[in-house]
């Protein structure tokens, strides 16, 4: 009950629900009209945003290497600084994530969606007073595309080939149709730079609700509020600091202390401590991270379906979910897309354990033997202790698996898409168009389960063009069932994005698009005193 | 005054108690013979006679630059033999072999290693340590910062623990077995005992998190004031001083009671003096040597091998920077730090061992 409260309190906050909506809800609940009218007046009234006071947040992932440059951004420390002084093109919903204009007001495809016309924003300024203008915009996209770039934009961008201006408007043409062109461009490499960053891409100057104020890398970020903000429904706090935390006992301990505001990357095993300070909050937002056990389709024994199946019947998904996630995930299905995908497919069954089904088709394959796990905690968190639980799942239908710890460094390297069968993480990405394409089109750069599939790559390349979201829904789903019954995909969870904050940050969004509120936590929430 | 007159005199009776245990090595260095026997050779070794301070600290300079060379390359070999090179590592997960391709072109990657540890080293011997190759900044800028952080939080741990644990040592031999003796041990040696970052967390979690009367994370920016930062780096020098205290203060009990069974101390104590005054005025002068290798080795302990106090505190020093580059194999970040590094242990073992020989004359002139 007190969870449905929450819920709906944070629908109020969220504004995805007006009083009249609230009550009827809250009535079916059987919470009483008065404490619903109580629990929307406190809501409401905390909807209300405070402005001013100073926030500090505690972060995991940032390094003295980091990069000014947002084409070379990688870190999570990196990406909430690029969203806290710049914007994209585009930005994502945060609950359904579909495209919402940020610096482009509309846009609209050609009815291939070969061809799209974007209407950029008037009036926006950049932190050194300059104008947005649609050649600063060509410049930005210009300079991610190029062949000699290193951003790590490029893999999105290189279906692009044609960038140019008609009047003040930005056209760009691709090489095939996709009608997910305007998420793409809410990658957060993207920011918009005065001409592009082309004269000095480490300024970190552009149009977000924050200027740099200091910038030490590995160390500190400190901002201040851009004045000129063309938004008036961010930006609350007056001034922000990022501060680098890689110990998670660190950030723990600032946040207990109040040191800190916020912290990212709790550790699911200390959840249930950090609980029980009484100034602190758990934020915990499904996402699109999922950990995997991948198996190379092409590699035997893996290149037998039987054995594939007989391997996914063997994962005890629940207990992962429990043991691994502490609780905070779901279990996944064997398809690389859950339900904060727009177009999920809705309705497929959950796979689930079974070790008499897992010992039929083991029999089946005809296999025998031990099967080869390689692992390592870098893969995920606790991905070996994952492997061992596994393990036992597996005896119980009769198949024998060795974990084999290998070093975390070089595991990327040396291991992962390159060893048939290990352990590995998966961070999502803004649609299942990119998805797919990232890691199951037979000759993506990242198939690391060698999923190669003729008739699967045409209807994910018709899918990318078709502009009728029915249709288009009804392929996502025959995809999903191919990886699902016959990829080499084993996915036990989704893993939720835990964070926490002391109780003082209110107006937390949880955004579905990414870790910390899909890096805008800072530019989203304040302080109540 | 009178009494203490000819026990001052580093004349241990048996010829060996006093002596450092190194004294050995010490005069084999600048005695060695120039097996030419050339007019230079008899320059040097007139030289050594008649400056032998000037003597090692010029053999030792020599040496150390030799030895780093030595360093740079086993750290460019180490690198190159990690699996993943920059380019891979810095984009991780995210790579795509384009981009990949780009960065090793730029970095010139795809050149063979010894034309890059080469041309490395050309920039080096100049002093440019070039730019980071994943963050684009100055090197050498980069660690003057992060190099005057560590010695920051380094000199206030040893201008603590220093005093403190010479006291203590002194302290413990006049008490030697009694009880101020036995507190002084256990409860360094459970402080030694314990790995830095325990204590780092213990002392968080009584000082910052239950009474908050400390500061916490630790980080330090440009713009703090002096007292700010030494608020900040509070907790940190306590961890420090309490992992270096008991090493250094059991060397200096052991040093100094290895003194004591001499003749002359026996001497001191038939004259009536006080255990103090022997302790202070006969023993600890002759027992100066070994206690100043153990500080020495303690100091550069403070200043390189503190990654982990830097980690525990959110500290910005020159550790946290140096496993920062390595992780993405930032070469150039990672030589200069090693080379840092390196200079600072050959720096403060020569120092020691020059003020050893100062503390006993005899070492200046080896037979």
């Amino acid at each position: 009950m007190s969870d449905y409260k929450d819920y709906l309190t944070r629908q109020v906050m969220l504004g995805k629900m007006n009083r009249r909506e609230f009550l009827g809800r809250a009535a079916a609940f059987g919470i009483a009209a008065s404490t619903a009218g109580t629990l929307f007046a406190t809501s409401a009234a905390a909807q209300e945003p405070k402005r001013g006071g100073h926030l500090k947040l505690g972060l995991e992932g940032a390094a003295a290497t980091d990069s000014r440059d947002p084409a070379k951004a990688l870190s999570q420390f990196m990406f909430v600084v690029g969203r806290n002084w710049g914007d994209m093109l585009v930005e994502s919903h945060p609950t359904t994530g579909a495209p919402v204009p940020a610096l482009a007001e509309s846009w609209e495809p050609s009815a291939d969606a070969a061809t799209w016309t974007f209407t950029i924003r008037k009036g926006v300024k950049f932190h050194d007073g300059k104008e947005l203008t649609v050649d600063d915009v060509i410049k930005t996209l210009q300079r991610h595309t190029d062949d000699k770039s290193e951003s790590g934009a490029l893999g999105v961008m290189k279906s692009i080939t044609g960038i140019k201006a008609d009047g003040d408007k930005l056209v760009l043409t691709l090489t095939e149709g996709n009608a997910d062109l305007p998420l793409l461009l809410s990658d957060y490499h993207l920011i918009i730079q005065p001409n592009g960053g082309l004269d000095n891409p480490d300024a970190m100057i552009g149009t977000g609700p924050y200027k740099v104020a200091s910038f030490e890398p590995g160390v500190r970020a400190t901002f201040e509020k851009n004045a000129d903000d063309w938004r008036t429904d961010r930006g609350y706090v007056d001034s922000i600091e990022l501060i680098a935390m890689n110990d998670a006992t660190a950030r723990i301990a600032a946040l207990s202390s109040g040191q800190v505001h916020y912290i990212n990357r709790v550790d699911p095993k200390t959840v249930a401590l950090l609980k029980r300070a009484p100034t602190v909050e758990i934020l915990n937002t499904s996402g699109r991270g999922h950990y995997v056990f991948i198996m190379h389709c092409n590699t035997a024994p893996f290149d037998n379906n039987d054995l594939r199946m007989a391997l996914k019947f063997a994962m005890d998904r629940e207990t992962m979910v429990q043991r691994i996630l502490g609780g905070y995930g779901k279990v996944g299905n064997d398809f690389p897309i859950n339900d904060t995908y727009a177009l999920f497919p809705e309705g497929i069954e959950q796979r689930a354990y079974d070790p008499d089904k897992a010992a039929f088709h083991y029999k089946k394959s005809g296999h025998s033997g031990p099967v080869l796990l390689r692992t390592s905690d870098v893969a995920f968190p606790g991905a070996v202790d994952a492997a061992v639980l596994y393990q036992e799942s597996a005896k119980k239908a009769g198949i024998e698996i060795e974990v084999k710890r290998e070093p975390g460094d070089g595991y990327w390297t040396n291991v992962w898409n390159v060893q048939p069968f290990s352990t590995s993480y998966w961070g999502g990405r803004p649609t299942q168009d990119q998805m797919y394409s990232t890691a199951y089109l037979s000759n993506a750069d990242w198939n690391d389960t060698r999923f190669q599939r003729p008739d699967f790559d045409k209807l994910l390349l018709e899918a990318r063009s078709e502009l009728d979201e029915a249709k288009r829904k009804d392929m996502y789903r025959t995809m999903a069932m191919m990886v699902r019954d016959e990829g080499g995909l084993i996915l036990p969870m989704f893993n939720d994005f835990v964070n926490a904050a002391t109780k003082q940050v209110k107006g937390y969004v949880h955004d579905i698009g990414n870790d910390m509120s899909n890096g805008y936590v800072a530019t989203r929430v304040w302080l109540d005193a | 005054m009178m009494e203490s007159g000819p026990m001052t005199g580093p004349v241990p009776t048996d010829g060996t108690a006093g002596e450092p245990p190194r004294s050995a090595d010490l005069s084999g260095v600048p005695a060695k013979p120039n097996p030419t026997g050339e007019i230079g050779g008899t320059f040097w070794r007139r030289f050594v006679f008649r400056r032998p301070l000037a003597a090692l600290i010029l053999q030792r300079l020599g040496l150390s630059v030799g030895l780093l060379f030595a360093v740079s390359l086993m750290i460019f070999g180490g690198i190159e033999a990690l699996p993943g090179d920059f380019a891979t590592t810095y984009l991780g997960q995210s790579a795509t072999p384009q981009a990949v391709e780009n960065i090793r072109k730029d970095l010139g990657l795809d050149r063979p290693w010894s034309e890059r540890y080469l041309n490395w080293l050309g920039g080096a011997v100049q002093g440019d340590f070039g730019t980071s190759w994943a963050s684009k900044n100055s090197v050498s800028e980069q660690i003057g910062n992060r190099l005057g952080n560590s010695l920051f939080l380094a000199f206030f741990a040893a201008l603590i623990s220093v005093p403190l644990a010479v006291g203590l040592g002194m302290l413990a031999v006049q008490f030697r077995n009694r009880m101020p003796d036995k507190i002084i041990n256990v409860i360094s040696l459970a402080a030694i005992s314990l790995p830095e970052f325990f204590i780092g967390y213990l002392l968080i979690m009584f000082f910052a998190v239950q009474w908050g009367v400390a500061t916490f994370p630790a980080t330090v920016y440009a713009s703090m004031s002096f007292t700010e930062r030494l608020s900040a780096i509070a907790l940190p020098v306590a961890t420090l001083v309490l992992v270096v205290l008991a090493h250094m203060m059991r060397m200096t009990r052991a040093a100094i009671l290895n003194v004591m069974s001499s003749a002359y101390v026996e001497t001191a104590e038939l004259k009536g003096l006080s255990t103090f005054r022997i302790i202070a005025r006969h023993a600890a002068p002759n027992a100066v040597a070994p206690v100043i290798n153990v500080i020495a080795l303690n100091l550069a302990y403070l200043v390189v091998g503190v990654v982990v106090v830097e980690v525990v505190f959110v500290y910005p020093g020159m550790g946290q920077y140096m496993v920062d580059a390595v992780t993405v194999r930032d070469m150039p970040v990672v030589q200069a730090c090693g080379l840092i590094f390196a200079a600072f242990y050959i720096f403060l073992n020569m120092a020691a061992d020059i003020l050893a020989i100062l503390a006993n004359p005899r070492l200046r002139h080896p037979r």
